[in-house]
């Protein structure tokens, strides 16, 4: 188990950790979408490439990188649906 | 420490992770807030599947990965779409 898939892996987790309490803790919608989806991509990014790297094939890394390009461009464009959706209903991002 | 551990582990604090965003699911004032929730599930379900599909060797799990987050997107757009209509006769 080398050293560097390790702290991949255990850096992946800190960031879904913060995606997390991002939800949970920020004011409003559009503040936790972003709190979520930039911590989950970074974070699925960094396990996944934990992952790929114990893997020993390149196939299944390259399997792994496929699923992260889906992951990254599915929550992106769904972020910005949603975020379209709420602002059209009047969900205004929070001003301090 | 051998892999099954680490796996294990970080699999375990994925899943609390999932509970944890559960809370958002009762307190979250719009449907929206309670999309939210589920794409942290479906994130978090790709994670674990990719994780598993080491630990258990079944290099099947690393598909279904895969469809868990086409499935995701599919939701949120199909939530935004049907339920939460801005200007149809959504709630």
């Amino acid at each position: 188990m080398n050293a560097l898939a390790l702290a991949c892996m255990v850096l992946g987790a800190l960031f879904f950790l913060a995606g997390t309490v991002g939800l949970l803790r920020f004011p409003d919608v559009h503040a936790r979408l972003h709190a979520l989806t930039k911590a989950d991509n970074v974070g699925l990014g960094f396990l996944l490439l934990g992952l790929a790297l114990e893997a020993g094939s390149a196939a299944v890394a390259a399997k792994l990188f496929v699923t992260w390009c889906l992951v990254l461009l599915a929550s992106a464009s769904v972020s910005h649906v949603i975020a379209r959706a709420a602002l059209r209903r009047g969900v205004e991002p929070w001003q301090r | 420490m051998n892999l099954d551990a680490v796996h294990t582990g970080l699999a375990l604090f994925l899943l609390a992770n999932l509970l944890a965003g559960l809370w958002r699911v009762l307190a979250g004032p719009t449907p929206a807030d309670r999309m939210l929730s589920t794409q942290l599930f479906g994130t978090t379900a790709v994670a674990l599947l990719a994780m598993e599909a080491d630990t258990r060797g079944m290099p099947s799990l690393r598909d279904v990965a895969l469809v868990f987050a086409l499935l995701a997107a599919i939701t949120a757009v199909a939530f935004v779409r049907r339920v939460w209509q801005p200007h149809g006769d959504g709630k």
